[in-house]
């Protein structure tokens, strides 16, 4: 291996780079963009739940229940309904996704002591915001049946929750650290997974055959220019989300960016190989989707956690390096993890660099045909 | 008049022979099948198996101080529940701390020592939940999930007599998706996605691959004109997203058991008025990149902002105001209500009207704008 070849490929690269300006800055709109799309527009923080209640009671009693959902800022009462039928009416249309009846005897039945029922429907299609919704409903009204409760309820259990690197249990803070992880995986792959079907396409690449260029020399040419890329973008994320976003980041910033480093050094590998095997930039930019931002996205536990998936799912993230890549940044932000922690991690992207570097190479035929 | 038929009649052969022209390039390359088929097919497999926001299994460490009939009892009911898979019994705080550390588990139970003595004598008796916050989500849910199991263990042991204390009994309903499956949210979705994403792709980079090689000139000497060369690239793709919503349809139905509720023929309709937006956005952004890579960068910039901004897997009304009133642009939004309400509300045309009307509208702008600006970087 030459170091002047690997320079010059890299240098031809990179003034390929440069001329196309419009998919450098998309290089770097990408994450920007991304970032700012989960930092301020996304949350799963579920608030402001549209409610259409049914008030059969209207005594003070119902009127302060319902006044207690309002005021805890989960619950948003859109409408109070004259009709039984304007529930239904409320939730086909989606105007509503929660729909409560205060049955006529409400208040009497409480009074007296007496098992009062509250009938509640939730629109089920989206499954989350409904489980959690029915959990704040059903603490909530547990807190108003204390509240008016006429003996004082005996506490026989006395729990102390703690919550742990995230105390306040922001979802931007759980969010933002995995989704560098997944925009590095998706730009390394968009970046380089065209670059060599391109020199075939438009036949630039019998001239690099002509030239002495080995091909260990030619893929880290390749991908040098993008790496800069990837770790500029690495640099702007981290940024905005410690500076706009004011996700704490508790780990040694070295540490990130060696093992950043790992991770694009096979993410871009990665890119190279599919765009070796496919030869064709069309095919290659459907197989980078799949290959890449999908299982990055949904199966890194980037934000979809992998305790809950099925068991075959769950043996199938572990060969994902975006998985361990999401593990350490989560544990590098919140939890200030050390290399003592991370090192499993670290290996497997090692690994998994080394290996793909390794495909790439072996894969790459020079020659025509 | 004859004439007229004539032209027209030629017009369409002309079409006719690009569709085709069009077809055998795409699936010249043999793995572009493939790629057609795997698609829908790992995108539905993937979002059925794996988006769930349904939190149960939380990988769980019970440190039992106890060790008592009681403090037993209650981490029983805890993993009985199904939410709580008890993995660790750790010895000390350092090991329950070194756990969290290594993500080992997401949730700890400190039953402290006392606990069935307190009881036993109506003292509070002290447990301590630890959560791991790093997913909000999770933890919020894990949280809920504990505090529940715990009062209703507190409500079995205590002697409060029902009469006296206040009992609301919530009889709780799930409309449309009674079990809460999140597979029967996303599963339908996934109809949105695979058509935007194969589409945008395909219809961009093949008008940009013309250019990029040179053929473009030789489609331009052919008697095409600028309408039959929009509707030659765009017809076929038009038909591989038809194609892709039958398949995952039938994937859904048949691996996921995604109910359909509403009538099925307004999913072809429907379908059909997303892709006048789909189709206008790929061909705007033929006109926008001069390479295949372009194409692509920007086919990703416009996919992912609509996806996240849909309502896909993150709800409207949690959104900013700013941002809420963005998503009335969006293609997505309307044909997500769409599909949803098909599926699972069984809403008719009498309730989506109003979707359907934007989505066409919307489409007719998009598709009109760039196909003006497609003629105009033709000439």
């Amino acid at each position: 291996m030459k170091f002047i070849r690997i320079k010059a490929i890299a240098k031809k690269e990179m003034l390929q780079i440069v001329r196309d300006p419009l998919s450098l800055a998309m290089g770097f709109l990408m994450p920007v963009l991304l970032l700012f799309i989960f930092g301020y527009a996304i949350s799963l923080d579920v608030d402001d739940i549209t409610t259409i209640v049914y008030d059969q009671d209207r005594s003070s009693m119902s009127r302060a229940l319902v006044a207690d959902l309002s005021a805890s800022g989960y619950f948003k009462v859109v409408r109070y309904a004259e009709r039984e039928q304007e529930i239904e009416q409320y939730l086909d249309a989606g105007t509503a996704r929660v729909g409560l009846t205060i049955p006529v005897a409400f208040a009497r039945d409480l009074r007296g002591g007496r098992v009062t029922q509250l009938p509640i429907v939730v629109d089920g299609s989206d499954s989350n915001t409904a489980t959690i919704a029915l959990g704040y409903f059903a603490a909530l009204t547990e807190l108003y049946a204390r509240r008016i409760s006429p003996v004082p309820v005996q506490a026989l259990i006395e729990t102390r929750a703690r919550v742990w690197y995230n105390p306040e249990l922001k979802s931007r803070n759980f969010i933002v650290p995995g989704l560098i992880a997944v925009i590095m995986m998706v730009i390394a792959a968009l970046l380089t997974s065209l670059c060599i079907a391109r020199e075939w396409e438009r036949g630039t690449m019998e001239q690099l055959i002509a030239t002495p260029v080995k091909t260990p020399e030619l893929i880290l040419g390749k991908i040098i220019p993008y790496y800069l890329i990837g770790i500029v973008d690495m640099g702007l994320s981290i940024a905005m989300a410690t500076l706009l976003f004011e996700v704490p980041f508790r780990g040694s910033l070295l540490l990130l960016t060696v093992i950043s480093t790992v991770f694009l050094f096979g993410g871009l590998s990665f890119g190279i190989i599919i765009s070796i095997i496919t030869k064709s930039q069309i095919v290659s930019s459907q197989i980078s989707v799949v290959a890449t931002y999908l299982p990055a996205f949904l199966l890194s536990g980037f934000m979809f956690s992998i305790s809950n998936m099925t068991r075959p799912l769950q043996v199938i993230t572990h060969v994902i390096p975006a998985r361990y890549f999401v593990a350490i940044l989560k544990g590098l932000f919140l939890k200030g993890s050390t290399v003592r922690v991370l090192y499993t991690e670290a290996l497997f992207l090692l690994v998994f660099g080394v290996l793909t570097f390794a495909v790439a190479n072996k894969k790459f035929t020079k020659r025509l045909g | 008049m004859e004439e007229r038929a004539a032209m027209v009649q030629r017009s369409v052969e002309r079409i006719k022979q690009l569709i085709i022209k069009e077809f055998i390039q795409v699936f010249r390359d043999k793995r572009m099948k493939a790629i057609v088929f795997v698609i829908p097919l790992l995108q539905t497999m993937v979002f059925g198996y794996a988006v769930t926001m349904d939190v149960n299994n939380i990988p769980t460490a019970v440190y039992d101080l106890d060790r008592s009939y009681e403090s037993r009892e209650l981490v029983r009911r805890l993993t009985a529940s199904g939410y709580f898979d008890v993995r660790y019994r750790p010895g000390s705080p350092a090991e329950v701390r070194e756990l969290l550390d290594r993500s080992k588990v997401t949730f700890a139970l400190q039953i402290d020592r006392g606990f069935s003595k307190d009881l036993k004598r109506r003292v509070p008796a002290s447990v301590q939940v630890i959560v791991d916050g790093t997913d909000s989500n999770t933890g919020i849910v894990a949280l809920d999930y504990a505090n529940r199991i715990i009062l209703k263990y507190q409500r079995d042991l205590s002697t409060t007599r029902p009469a006296q204390a206040v009992r609301i009994d919530l009889r709780q309903r799930a409309w449309y998706n009674p079990e809460l499956r999140s597979k029967n949210y996303n599963v339908p979705g996934v109809i949105a996605m695979v058509i935007m994403l194969t589409s945008l792709l395909l219809t961009s980079m093949a008008v940009v691959r013309e250019r990029e090689i040179g053929t473009m000139e030789q489609l331009m000497v052919t008697p095409l004109r600028p309408a039959e060369l929009i509707l030659g690239k765009t017809i076929p793709f038009a038909i591989i997203a038809f194609f892709d919503m039958v398949l995952v349809t039938v994937f859904g139905v048949l691996l996921f058991d995604i109910p359909i509720n509403g009538s099925l023929a307004l999913l072809p309709l429907s379908t059909a008025i997303y892709l006048l937006s789909i189709l206008g956005i790929g061909l705007a952004i033929s006109t926008v990149a001069t390479t295949q890579q372009q194409a692509l960068m920007s086919t990703f910039l416009f996919y992912m902002p609509a996806v996240l901004l849909s309502g896909f897997m993150f709800p409207i009304e949690n959104m900013p105001e700013v941002f809420q009133y963005l998503t009335y642009l969006n293609p997505l939004r309307y044909f997500l209500i769409i599909i949803r309400g098909l599926f699972l509300k069984g809403n008719g045309l009498d309730i989506l009207w109003p979707q359907m009307a934007a989505l066409f509208v919307i489409g007719t702008v998009v598709i009109t704008l760039s196909a003006v600006r497609f003629r105009k970087r033709l000439g």
